[in-house]
């Protein structure tokens, strides 16, 4: 249709090279489609670059103990990464436990048994999440969600399930629980709409069918619809993954800022992301700095792990070809 | 026509901005209500200068100025020999305004409680653990003090409230100088970690039994309680402007300004108090820039000064004054 000439024969480009003149715009967006596809990746590259030319020195003299010690003390200049990296993992993988089954259950009414006219205002509402500010949701969560998860949810997770190690402990409201539900709250959106795309994508003849051999509504939907695209549906909670572990302002505002591993869930704790945040204007000494730039360093190559483990189970997943994300 | 007007008003401001001479400095958020405020004075005084102040932390203060990508610095802790040792040439640390921390809690009726250096340091150093301990009611006689677990709450972030806080834990406490030090940010031994002076003081309000420190301006601005804080005369204190300029006014000033003021031996000086400097290098290396730089400092430490307390510094006492406008008029450029 955009073809300059309009003659048949552009049409069969691949075959039998026309003209010139037909060939160029097909040639030029080849390269600049490339450079945009090699610019995306210079650009992990060069911060990658970057973050290890700003953290040589602390990599000089911590080495891999960097990655295993749980000191941190600008005053001494010694400095280690384990409690950051604990903290960014757990609370991660508590914003998953949460925010996939509510997303993909959301998901699941909005495209198989929500009334039409009732879709459109829900999936506005939920993107609307997605474009609130972090630090809004920080604000939300030091005035309001701490309060009731104080004085409520912790006292009676507190009291039924106490036996645990993980609800133990001294309550302050400040802890990884609370920083876990905050982002938790923050990825629902892209967990839910990448989900209901997912499940929008699944052929109709595949509930027709089940409908067919005389399955109930749930029959179809665990048969049918979710185990067909299963793999998508764990795509989307590793997009969700990638933002968990990201995540910043809200999240240092609620989880309590303090590098310990503690097994309560009641007890604070810090994130990768949050110490950057916290510290880096007011570093004033060179191994300080590039102690921040090495966390900022692990917390690239932690995202990049998880990624790639997260490809790999995605691969050993069977299941329907299709629906895959990225 | 009114906006056609408007426009030409507006083509004519730019111009005429275009042809100001544009001082940069960047540093210390602390400072920063005032600074900005003496700029936006300044611009009335001389409208041929204008000033970029950009707050973004006394450690980027500290390198641009090193770099000198700036034209003057700012910072909330003095630097460090190692840092300093770095300047090309010259680079003065000249005090501007004074803040104090204040110790604010969270208990019934929130008592007006007093409190001294040792016990503040055991709190912090996770030794003191219980509201009714004796070394917190012996000088609280007529106040009931709960048997209730100290919620410690201090800055995650880097500041230079928390470099006055642990200036002067170590200065009260051998155990914490030891142990912890001092520092925009430490090690702490034992609390929670809130963002800013609004993340501590959001904490200390919802946790009952909470004690932190936090900014004296910030706190009266917030109307939270605070304690009276006994110095080194043995004098419980009441923070506040007038203690704080106290406290400056007998604090021991070396030659290059890099002070410390807390625990001075001031019958009225509020003990855990800090100043604020600007960084600027002595021999200047635009000579119009620079002369401009000192009419603007000879300015604000007559003029600005005076209205430090209006947005609740300490404007430095008459001696320290006389001494930084000494040390101004040897700018060269």
């Amino acid at each position: 249709m955009a073809s300059p000439s309009g003659d048949p024969a552009s049409r069969v480009a691949t075959k039998a090279p026309p003209s010139s003149g037909a060939r160029w715009p097909d040639i030029s967006f080849r390269w600049l489609a490339l450079l945009a596809a090699l610019t995306t990746a210079a650009l992990i590259v060069l911060v990658g670059w970057e973050l290890y030319r700003g953290s040589r020195q602390a990599i000089a003299q911590f080495g891999l103990n960097f990655l295993g010690s749980s000191a941190w003390d600008p005053v001494t200049d010694k400095y280690g990464a384990w409690p950051f990296i604990y903290g960014t993992l757990v609370s991660s993988l508590i914003a998953l436990v949460i925010a996939v089954p509510l997303g993909v259950a959301a998901a699941l009414y909005l495209t198989e048994m929500a009334p039409l006219q009732l879709r459109q205002p829900i999936v506005t509402i939920i993107e609307m999440l997605a474009a609130v500010p972090s630090v809004i949701f920080g604000l939300w969560g030091i005035f309001v969600l701490i309060p009731w998860l104080r004085d409520h949810l912790f006292v009676w997770l507190k009291h039924t399930l106490g036996f645990l190690p993980l609800f133990q402990g001294p309550i302050y409201g400040v802890s990884m629980l609370a920083g876990g539900i905050i982002i938790a709250i923050m990825i629902l959106p892209i967990i839910t709409s990448v989900s209901r795309e997912i499940l929008r994508s699944v052929p109709d003849l595949q509930r027709e069918a089940a409908y067919a051999l005389g399955a109930t509504h749930w029959e179809v939907i665990r048969i049918a619809v979710l185990s067909y695209a299963r793999r998508g549906l764990f795509g989307a909670a590793v997009l969700g993954l990638g933002r968990a572990l990201g995540e910043t302002m809200a999240v240092t505002m609620v989880i309590g800022n303090r590098p310990v591993i503690s097994a309560s869930l009641f007890a604070p704790s810090y994130t990768l992301a949050s110490v950057i945040a916290n510290e880096f204007t007011e570093a004033t000494t060179d191994m300080y700095l590039n102690a921040l730039f090495e966390l900022g360093l692990v917390l690239l190559v932690v995202t990049i792990l998880v990624n790639i483990v997260a490809q790999l189970m995605l691969r050993t997943l069977s299941g329907g070809a299709s629906g895959k994300v990225n | 026509m009114k906006s056609l007007f408007a426009l030409a008003l507006a083509v004519f401001l730019t111009t005429a901005a275009s042809a100001q001479m544009l001082i940069n400095g960047a540093g210390a958020t602390f400072p920063y209500p005032i600074y900005s405020k003496w700029f936006n004075e300044y611009a009335k005084v001389d409208p041929s200068v204008r000033f970029n102040y950009q707050s973004i932390g006394s450690g980027g203060g500290q390198k641009q100025i090193l770099a000198e990508t700036v034209d003057f610095g700012a910072s909330d802790g003095p630097m460090s020999d190692e840092n300093l040792a770095k300047a090309p040439r010259t680079l003065w640390h000249i005090p501007t305004v004074a803040g104090a921390d204040v110790i604010s809690y969270n208990l019934p009726g929130n008592p007006k409680l007093r409190l001294d250096g040792p016990t503040v340091a055991n709190i912090f150093l996770g030794k003191i653990t219980k509201w009714n301990d004796p070394a917190i009611s012996a000088p609280n006689s007529g106040v009931s003090l709960p048997d209730q677990d100290i919620v410690v709450v201090h800055r995650s972030d880097g500041s230079g409230t928390t470099y006055i806080f642990t200036d002067y834990l170590s200065n009260v406490s051998s155990e914490w100088k030891e142990k912890v030090g001092k520092g925009t940010s430490v090690s702490w031994p034992v609390g929670l970690g809130g963002k800013g002076n609004e993340g501590v003081s959001g904490q200390i309000r919802q946790v009952p039994g909470a004690l932190g420190y936090i900014e004296l301006a910030y706190a009266k601005q917030n109307q939270l309680p605070y304690a009276d804080m006994k110095n080194a005369a043995g004098n419980y204190i009441t923070p506040s402007i007038e203690t704080v300029t106290a406290a400056l006014a007998t604090a021991t000033i070396p030659e290059d300004f890099r002070f410390s003021m807390v625990n001075p031996p001031g019958e009225k000086a509020y003990p855990i108090a800090g100043t604020t400097w600007l960084l600027v290098y002595q021999q200047q290396k635009d000579a119009a820039k620079g002369r401009k730089l000192v009419e603007f400092l000879k300015w604000a430490y007559t003029e600005g000064e005076k209205m430090a307390t209006t947005l609740d510094y300490a404007p430095l006492p008459d001696n320290v004054q006389e001494r930084v406008l000494k040390r101004i008029a040897q700018i060269s450029y």
